[in-house]
C-alpha cells in the first residue's frame, strides 16, 4: 500500500495508519494512553535535546533513519553524562511512500528504543506532497545523575583524548549507496548507553564528550577546542580505520578526519585514566577499535604517519568526493 | 630506493640553492597538506600549487552562464558540488538555487541519466569541467545519451588540457625547478605527455602517486635532480608511458581540441577540448564563453596558481567562508588549503 495525503488528514485514514504502523510498535503505559501529551516521572536534572533526519536513503547497509533516528538523539544526550528515558518522533512522510518501508523503518526505530532502553512516548505524522521521502524528527529527555559533569568546555591541557571506533563508516556506507558502488562498508550508526554506563560505573572522570557525526572529527576537535581554549595534539596513526573506508576515502579523495559517524564518540579525561577508559570501551558492544589518538595541549596539529605535522580544521562545505 | 625516514631528514637538511616545484594536481595539493609534507622541507625548498583544480579555473562568464541557464524554464543544471559555491561575475549557483532556480547536485555524471530519463519534459544541463581524467567520462556520456536515445541532457564544456597550461607557465618568468606531474591526468595521457615539456624547457617532470611517501619520494628526486630534464614515472602501478589509450579514442571521437579561457590567465590555444561539430546538438552553448571578471578586480589567481605569489600576497586573500577567487572555493584549490592550514585548532 502507498501512503496517500488522506493518510495526515487527520480523520479515520490517519487513525489506522498510526494504529497500523506505530501503536504496536512503539506501545509503553504512556503512549498507549493517546492522550494529546504524555505525564512522566522525572529527575532533579534533566537533560533535553532535538534532532532531525533527512537522510537519503533511507535504509542503507547497517541501518535506516529509524535506527538512526533514536542512535542520534540518544547519543547526544548521553555525552553530557545523562541517561536516555524518554523520545519523542514525529514523522514527515512524503505521499507515495510504501506502507511496508514505513513498517521496516518503525520496527527499526522501536528495536533501538528498546536496545537503548528508552521509551517512545509521544508522536506525531503528517503527510505532504512529494515522492515517497520520510523526514523524523526526535525529541529525547535523559537524566543526569547528581555528580556528574560533562561538557565541552571542560578540556584541560594534559588531558587524552580516546576514540570509540574506526572514522567514516556510516559516512562511507550512505554514499556508496547513493553512489551505487558495492562494498561491504556497513553504517556505524548505534546507540551508546552501555559504553558511556560502562564508563562512569568505573568512576571514570570524564571532562568532555561528543558523538563524532557530521562533520567528523576534525569538526568535533575543533567544536572543543574553541568551547575549552584547549588544542589537541592527535597522532594520525593511531586513528582507527578500517581498511575499506580507507581506500573508498581514498578513491574517492575524502578525508576521514571529516567523515561522519552515528555510533561513535570522543572521550577528553586525565590522561592517567585514558588506558582504562580505552579498554572498558573495547570491552563493551561497538567499542572494539577504541584507541587514545592524542593529548589536549596549548599548541594544535595533527603529527601525520609519514612525520609530518598539519592543521585540521572543521569541516567546509559539504565534504565531496574531488573531481579531478 | 631509500628509508623514507633517510630521505625525510635530506630534505629537512638541504642546503643548496633554493628549488621550487610546482604540482598541477588538485589532488596532489591536498594530499601535500593532509601529510604536512611542506612542514618537514628545509626552507629551501619551496612547493607552489598550480592550476590543477578544474574549479579554480574556470571563467566568471562560464558561471554567469550556468545561473542563466539554472534560471530557465524547465531547465535544471546539474552540477559536481564544488562548482556551486564559486561567484559569476554576479552570483554562484548556491545563490540562484535560494533564488528558485534549479539547481542539482550529483557525485557522477552518469548520474544525469537517470535524472533525465525519470522525467523527460525538463532539459537537463551538465556543467562538464574538468581535464583530462573527467574527459573519458564525459565521453561515455554522450555515447550512453546516443544508446539510449536521451534528447534532454546537454553538456556546457569547460573541459580543458594539463600540457597547454603547464606550456604557459613554463613561458612566462617563474622560479619553477621542476614539476610533480598530475597523477589521474597521466593515468590517461600517460607519462609520454610531458615528454615535449621537459625537452623544451629543459625541465624534470616527476610522475607521483598520492600517498604521503609516493609525494615525499617525488619531492627528493626532483631535488636530487637540481632541475635536470626527464620525464621520470613514480606511479608505474597507474601510468604507462602511453597511457589509457581506449580512453583517449573515446574522447577523441566526441570532442576535438580548442582555445579555452582560464581564470586569471586568458585564453590560452588549444588548451581545451569541446564536443565535436557532429555532437553539436548535445552542446548547451559553451562556445565562447572567454571573458572573465577575475581579470582587473585585483584577484592574483593567475599569479598564485602560476607559482609567482604565495596565497596571503593576494590582496584579495580572506577566508572560505567569503571565497574571493576560486582557488579558496574549491578543497582542492591552493588558497584553500593554505587557509585551512593556518586556520585549523586540532
Amino acid at each position: 500500500m502507498k501512503i496517500t495525503l488522506a493518510h495526515g488528514s487527520g480523520g479515520m485514514a490517519t487513525a489506522e495508519l498510526i494504529d497500523k504502523v506505530f501503536a504496536e510498535r512503539f506501545s509503553n503505559p504512556a503512549l498507549d494512553m493517546t492522550e494529546d501529551c504524555a505525564v512522566v516521572d522525572g529527575s532533579k536534572k534533566i537533560a533535553v535535546t532535538t534532532d532531525s533526519f533527512v537522510v537519503t536513503p533511507l535504509e542503507y547497509k547497517g541501518g535506516d533513519i529509524g535506527r538512526l533516528c533514536i542512535c542520534g538523539t540518544v547519543n547526544d544526550l548521553l555525552m553530557r553524562g545523562a541517561f536516555p528515558k524518554y523520545i519523542t518522533c514525529g514523522f514527515i512522510i512524503e505521499e507515495g511512500m510504501d506502507t511496508e518501508q514505513l513498517e521496516r523503518i518503525a520496527s527499526s526505530a522501536a528495536d533501538t528504543a528498546k536496545e537503548a532502553g528508552v521509551a517512545i512516548i509521544a508522536g506525531d505524522t503528517k503527510v505532504i506532497e512529494g515522492k515517497g521521502g520520510l523526514y523524523i524528527n526526535t525529541a529525547g529527555v535523559g537524566f543526569v545523575p547528581e555528580n556528574v559533569n560533562i561538557s565541552a568546555a571542560l578540556c584541560r591541557p594534559g588531558d587524552a583524548v580516546v576514540l570509540s571506533g574506526n572514522l567514516g563508516d556510516h559516512h562511507a556506507a550512505i554514499l556508496s549507496h547513493r553512489m551505487g558502488i558495492e562494498n561491504d562498508i556497513e553504517s556505524d550508526n548505534a546507540p551508546l548507553v552501555g559504553m558511556v554506563s560502562a564508563m562512569l560505573d568505573a568512576g571514570l572522570d570524564i571532562h568532555a564528550m561528543r558523538d563524532v557525526t557530521r562533520g567528523g572529527l576534525g569538526t568535533v576537535l575543533n567544536e572543543l577546542a574553541s568551547a575549552s581554549n584547549c588544542g589537541f595534539e592527535i597522532y594520525e596513526d593511531s586513528i582507527p580505520v578500517s581498511s575499506g573506508t580507507a581506500s573508498f576515502a581514498a578513491i574517492l579523495g575524502l578525508d576521514t578526519m571529516h567523515m561522519g559517524n552515528e555510533g561513535r564518540l570522543v572521550a577528553v579525561l586525565p590522561k592517567e585514566q585514558a588506558e582504562r577508559a580505552c579498554s572498558i570501551m573495547r570491552g563493551c558492544k561497538y567499542g572494539e577499535n577504541a584507541a587514545i589518538i592524542g593529548t589536549a595541549c596549548e599548541k594544535s596539529g595533527v603529527s601525520t604517519r609519514i612525520g609530518g605535522r598539519r592543521n585540521v580544521s572543521a569541516l567546509m562545505g559539504e565534504g565531496l568526493p574531488r573531481i579531478c | 630506493m631509500r628509508d623514507l625516514r633517510e630521505i625525510a631528514k635530506e630534505l629537512a637538511r638541504y642546503d643548496g640553492e633554493p628549488l621550487t616545484f610546482m604540482e598541477v594536481c588538485g589532488t596532489h595539493t591536498a594530499s601535500i597538506s593532509k601529510n604536512g609534507i611542506a612542514d618537514m622541507l628545509s626552507p629551501k625548498i619551496r612547493l607552489v600549487s598550480g592550476p590543477g583544480c578544474p574549479v579554480c579555473v574556470t571563467v566568471s562568464s562560464y558561471i554567469d552562464r550556468l545561473v542563466a541557464l539554472s534560471m530557465r524554464e524547465n531547465t535544471c543544471v546539474v552540477t559536481f558540488g564544488d562548482m556551486l559555491r564559486v561567484r559569476g561575475s554576479e552570483k554562484s549557483l548556491r545563490e540562484a538555487s535560494a533564488e528558485g532556480a534549479n539547481v542539482r547536485m550529483v557525485y557522477s555524471p552518469v548520474e544525469v541519466i537517470k535524472l533525465a530519463e525519470d522525467d523527460p519534459r525538463t532539459e537537463y544541463v551538465f556543467a562538464a569541467v574538468g581535464f583530462e581524467t573527467t574527459a573519458p567520462v564525459y565521453a561515455i556520456l554522450v555515447e550512453e545519451m546516443i544508446a539510449r536515445s536521451i534528447s534532454n541532457i546537454k553538456l556546457l564544456t569547460a573541459l580543458k588540457t594539463m600540457p597547454a597550461v603547464i606550456d604557459r607557465i613554463c613561458s612566462e618568468p617563474n622560479a619553477i625547478s621542476g614539476f610533480i606531474a598530475p597523477g589521474h591526468v597521466s593515468v590517461i595521457t600517460g607519462s609520454g605527455a610531458f615528454e615535449p615539456l621537459s625537452d623544451k624547457y629543459g625541465l624534470p617532470f616527476v610522475v607521483a602517486g598520492f600517498e604521503g611517501e609516493e609525494l615525499l619520494a617525488a619531492v627528493y628526486a626532483l631535488v636530487r635532480l637540481k632541475g635536470r630534464a626527464g620525464v621520470y614515472n613514480f606511479y608505474p602501478r597507474a601510468v604507462s608511458r602511453e597511457g589509457n589509450l581506449k580512453a583517449q579514442e573515446k574522447v577523441a571521437r566526441y570532442f576535438e581540441p580548442c582555445d579555452a579561457a582560464w581564470r586569471g590567465m586568458g585564453v590560452i590555444p588549444m588548451s581545451g577540448i569541446r564536443l565535436r561539430p557532429e555532437y553539436a546538438a548535445f552542446d548547451a552553448g559553451s562556445g565562447g564563453l572567454l571573458s572573465d571578471a577575475a581579470i582587473g578586480n585585483g584577484c592574483s589567481c593567475h599569479e598564485v596558481i602560476a607559482g609567482r605569489i604565495s596565497p596571503v600576497e593576494c590582496p584579495l586573500y580572506g577566508s572560505p567562508d567569503d571565497p574571493q577567487g576560486a582557488c579558496m572555493v574549491s578543497s582542492e584549490g591552493s588558497c584553500f588549503n593554505y587557509f585551512e592550514n593556518k586556520r585549523g585548532r586540532a
